[in-house]
Formats: C-alpha cells, sequence, structure tokens
C-alpha cells in the first residue's frame, strides 16, 4: 500500500491552486542575481572595448569611430564577465529576461549628439597637440641636424 | 500455401533520433526477432559541436564559461572540472570556503539532475502525474540554485582560482529551510517509486547488467553502482568531499529498480551532503590571485551526476590552451546499456535507454 500516500498527494493537487505562477497575470518575482540581461549606461561608457575583448561568445562590438557600443542580445549568454572586467562600472547584468525580438538585430547604444561632440573636440585638441609635438620634435631634430650639416656644405 | 505463422521474423526498428522518451538525440539500430531485441547498433553524432576545438580560439578563463555550457544538467561539474585541472597546472591553492561552496552547488546539481531523471523515467513507463510532481519538485531545487548563483542551470561561477560569487548566510539559511520541506515532500513521490506495483511491474528484473559484465564494458556512475560495483569519484576527495562523510550507495540487482534506488538513495545522500557542507562552511575568501599562464597538462576525474567524467588539459603556456579533452559517463554507459537492451521486449527498451540517464549533448560536445 506504499502507493496510497501519492494518491493523497494527487486529489491535494486537485484541489490547491497551480503550481507554475500565473505569468504574465501575476508578476514573476526574479532572484537579485538573477542573470538576465546586460544594459550599458552609455552616458559612462569610455568605449575601451574590454567587454569586447573578453566575451566569450563574441556578442559586443565596440565601434569607437562611430561612439557605439552594441551587443548581439541572441548571442550574449548572460555570463556577466562583461560585467566583471568593466574599469568604469558602466555595463550591469539587470534581473529581468531579453526582450523578444521579431529580428536577430543588436542593440546599439551610441553616445548623444552633444557627448559626441563634445568627443570629437577632444579628439582635435588631441591631434592638434600630437601634431604640433610632432612638428615640434621634427624642427628640434633638423635644428640639431642643422649645425653639423653646416660645417659640411661650407 | 499454407504460411506458417509461427515463423520469428528479423526486422530492423529505427529508433531515435527523434522519440517521445527522448530528451536528446541519439539513434539506435534495434534487431528484433518478433517483439525480442537480438542486437542493437548506437549511432551518435546529432549535436556535435566542436567544443573542444573551440579551446585554441578562446582564453583559458573565457573557456571555463564555454566548458559549462558543453550540457544543460551537468554544467556546474563540467565547469568545475575544468578550473580543477587548470588550478593543479597552475599550483593554485583554493579558499577551503570556494572548495565548500562548489560542493554545495555539485551536489545540488546532482539533486535536480536525479529529480528530473525520475521524472523522465516515470513518464517512460507512462506515470505522467508522477512526473510532474518530480518535476515541480526539481523547480525547488532550481529555485535554490537560482538565489545563491542567478541561473537555472547554468550557474557560471566557476572561475580558475576560485568562485565569482560568494554566498551570504541568509541564503544558506534559506537552502537548509527548502531542505527539510523538499525531503518531506521526495518521501512520498520516492516510495511510489519504490512501492507502487505498476511501477515495480516495469521496473524489477529489467534490463539486468551482471557485476562482471559492468566493469568489463566500463560503465560508471549510478549505472555501475547498480550492478553492485562500489565505485565513487567522490571518495577521491576533491574539492571539499574528503571532509564528509558519506558512503556510495550500491545495489546488487543490476536492473532497472535498481538503478532508480540508487538514484533516490543519492538524492536523500545529496540532501545530507548539503546539510553537512553547510554545516562545516569555513569563512573567508572565495578566490586566490592568478597571474600568468598555464603550462603544462593534468587529468582531473569527477563525479557528475551521472557517473565519472574525465577532464584532461594540455596548456602550453599562453592563454590558449593547446588541448581540452573530456570524456562523459554517457559514453562510458552506452556499451552497457546496449549490453542490457539484447534480449529486451521492444517495449521496455525505451526505459532501459533511460535507466542510463543518457546525456548525449555531453557526449557529443
Amino acid at each position: 500500500m506504499a502507493f496510497l500516500p501519492y494518491v493523497g498527494r494527487t486529489l491535494k493537487n486537485l484541489f490547491s491552486k497551480p503550481a507554475t505562477e500565473s505569468f504574465p497575470a501575476g508578476e514573476r518575482i526574479y532572484p537579485d542575481r538573477y542573470r538576465g540581461h546586460i544594459e550599458n549606461d552609455i552616458d559612462k561608457c569610455i568605449l575601451c572595448g574590454s567587454c569586447q575583448r573578453n566575451c566569450p561568445s563574441s556578442a559586443i562590438k565596440v565601434n569607437k569611430a562611430d561612439f557605439s557600443w552594441e551587443i548581439h542580445p541572441f548571442s550574449c549568454v548572460q555570463c556577466s564577465k562583461c560585467v566583471e572586467v568593466c574599469p568604469v562600472k558602466c555595463l550591469s547584468m539587470v534581473n529581468s529576461f531579453t526582450e523578444p525580438g521579431a529580428e536577430k538585430t543588436s542593440i546599439v547604444n551610441r553616445f548623444s549628439q552633444e557627448r559626441i561632440e563634445k568627443e570629437k573636440e577632444k579628439q582635435r585638441l588631441m591631434a592638434e597637440k600630437i601634431a604640433a609635438a610632432k612638428k615640434a620634435a621634427a624642427e628640434k631634430a633638423a635644428a640639431a641636424k642643422a649645425p653639423a650639416q653646416t660645417p659640411a656644405g661650407t | 500455401m499454407a504460411v506458417n505463422n509461427n515463423a520469428k521474423k528479423i526486422s530492423v526498428v529505427p529508433f531515435g533520433p527523434q522519440h517521445p522518451v527522448l530528451p536528446e538525440p541519439i539513434h539506435l539500430d534495434l534487431v528484433l526477432k518478433d517483439e525480442k531485441v537480438v542486437y542493437a547498433l548506437p549511432s551518435i553524432g546529432f549535436v556535435h559541436r566542436g567544443l573542444e576545438k573551440l579551446v585554441e580560439k578562446r582564453d583559458y578563463e573565457q573557456f571555463v564559461l564555454i566548458a559549462e555550457r558543453t550540457c544543460g544538467i551537468c554544467s556546474f561539474g563540467h565547469g568545475m572540472g575544468y578550473v580543477e585541472a587548470i588550478e593543479k597546472i597552475m599550483n593554485l591553492d583554493i579558499p577551503p570556503r570556494a572548495k565548500f561552496l562548489r560542493t554545495m552547488w555539485a551536489e545540488l546539481a546532482r539533486m535536480h539532475n536525479h529529480l528530473m531523471w525520475l521524472g523522465l523515467q516515470a513518464d517512460a513507463f507512462g506515470f505522467e502525474s508522477l512526473f510532474m510532481e518530480c518535476w515541480r519538485l526539481r523547480e525547488k531545487v532550481l529555485d535554490m540554485l537560482e538565489l545563491t548563483t542567478g541561473g537555472r542551470v547554468i550557474f557560471s561561477v566557476n572561475k580558475v582560482g576560485g568562485l565569482r560569487k560568494d554566498v551570504t548566510p541568509e541564503m544558506l539559511e534559506q537552502i537548509l529551510k527548502t531542505l527539510d520541506g523538499l525531503e518531506k515532500e521526495c518521501r512520498v513521490v520516492t516510495d511510489t517509486f519504490l512501492g507502487d506495483p505498476d511501477v515495480l511491474s516495469r521496473m524489477k528484473g529489467v534490463g539486468v547488467l551482471t557485476p562482471g559484465r559492468a566493469e568489463e564494458l566500463g560503465c560508471c556512475g549510478p549505472f555501475l553502482r547498480a550492478s553492485g560495483v562500489k565505485r565513487d569519484c567522490r571518495q577521491l576527495g576533491y574539492e571539499a568531499y574528503g571532509e564528509l562523510k558519506f558512503e556510495p550507495i550500491v545495489s546488487y540487482d543490476g536492473d532497472c529498480y535498481a538503478r532508480c534506488l540508487v538514484r533516490i538513495e543519492e538524492l536523500y545522500q545529496s540532501m545530507d551532503l548539503v546539510r553537512q557542507c553547510i554545516a562545516k562552511m569555513p569563512g573567508g575568501d572565495i578566490a586566490v590571485k592568478v597571474t600568468g599562464n598555464p603550462n603544462g597538462e593534468y587529468m582531473v576525474r569527477i563525479e557528475q551526476p551521472r557517473g565519472e567524467a574525465l577532464y584532461y588539459v594540455k596548456a602550453n603556456g599562453t592563454r590558449y590552451l593547446t588541448r581540452y579533452r573530456n570524456r562523459t559517463p554517457t559514453y562510458a554507459n552506452i556499451p552497457g546499456l546496449i549490453e542490457t537492451i539484447k534480449g529486451a521486449e521492444l517495449a521496455d527498451v525505451a526505459m532501459m535507454i533511460l535507466t542510463i540517464d543518457p546525456c548525449i549533448s555531453c557526449t557529443e560536445r
């Protein structure tokens, strides 16, 4: 008669509420550590590319020329390796599921227009600085060579 | 012309790769004499993904995440076996807390595997409500894993040198509380497996494998222990198993019932081991700093829920490994399965395939 307790259990199941959650009518409460999907706070991101280099499934692409960071949610395996290696902690693992999509496209996060202009200005100033430093170095080298060449030419 | 209806006919019945009882694709050509199987020819290779080759293209730290994605059920063991091999090559001394936590997660993974198997087995012999009940209980184990690691079946907590996540005392308390309730509920289900006359009629004396043949064919795990061979890799004392008290579960009948019994006893043993781990849980760090790259080779043996798994790693001093080899328990158990199928009734074949707990995605990697 070992099965009698099981019969009781089955009868109990008949009259008790379902073991499954009534989704989407009820809210799904995710544990804090739940690995749902990756989100990038693009305002903090410095486009260093560390996440791209460490991603085991090559889901992340960092495009410095375009000031954009993109993730392919269908390739991402939610391992949270990128979150660990991010130097400015702009990446975070959000504890809710990845939104479904009709097409297998990437999610692209781009710098704001204001920040792009700022970055471009920064890059221009940097390029000018580099060019000036190069010019100065070239002039210095020419000046160092000149006294040596003068006696030879005369 | 008179037709002899008693003449024995030989026919070949293809079994799988798509079959209602098979969670994963494996194909068997069953040679039948009327309803009796006289020979079975297995063929695998439907879900090969070339994961071992990928080790050349991902660095040794990234590969932890790929190694554990070999399979959805034995995932924690695969990650653990791989990192253990790398840690041995690099001579890393892992903090005791990391060892205990690894052991605890490995045992929780064993619990969810065995509950899943019990459900599949019930489904194979047509006991639908028992199947649902087992999977309802398994969900509680998955909730514990989700709470502590953030993933239901892929935990991603291992890294070379230790762990990526620590567990809070509240979480451990929650696990203990859940385990107490779970044990009581499991008893009702497992008593049905072991005592219900319908269940017994399907499993008793079916698919007998003798201890001698089981050893000769190189079987492992609960499949081997159900044939009376007392061999459990956890006794090697890897991770924290050396500090825990347990004895391998053995049954001597060698039939489907014995395999079911061994797994049920292991389910309770795992609960006990989790409790022991929590009681002895040391404090301190969960990881050590890793510098440099591995150089050398090492082979690790661990006891997965389905049996003994081997992990061989060969490193060359760079970030990319030369070779990673993984021999999984199902691969070792297929010859034993073929042996048990011979002489069985066709209707029992599905259930007998399940009694080795086949994991084809592990086998083919």
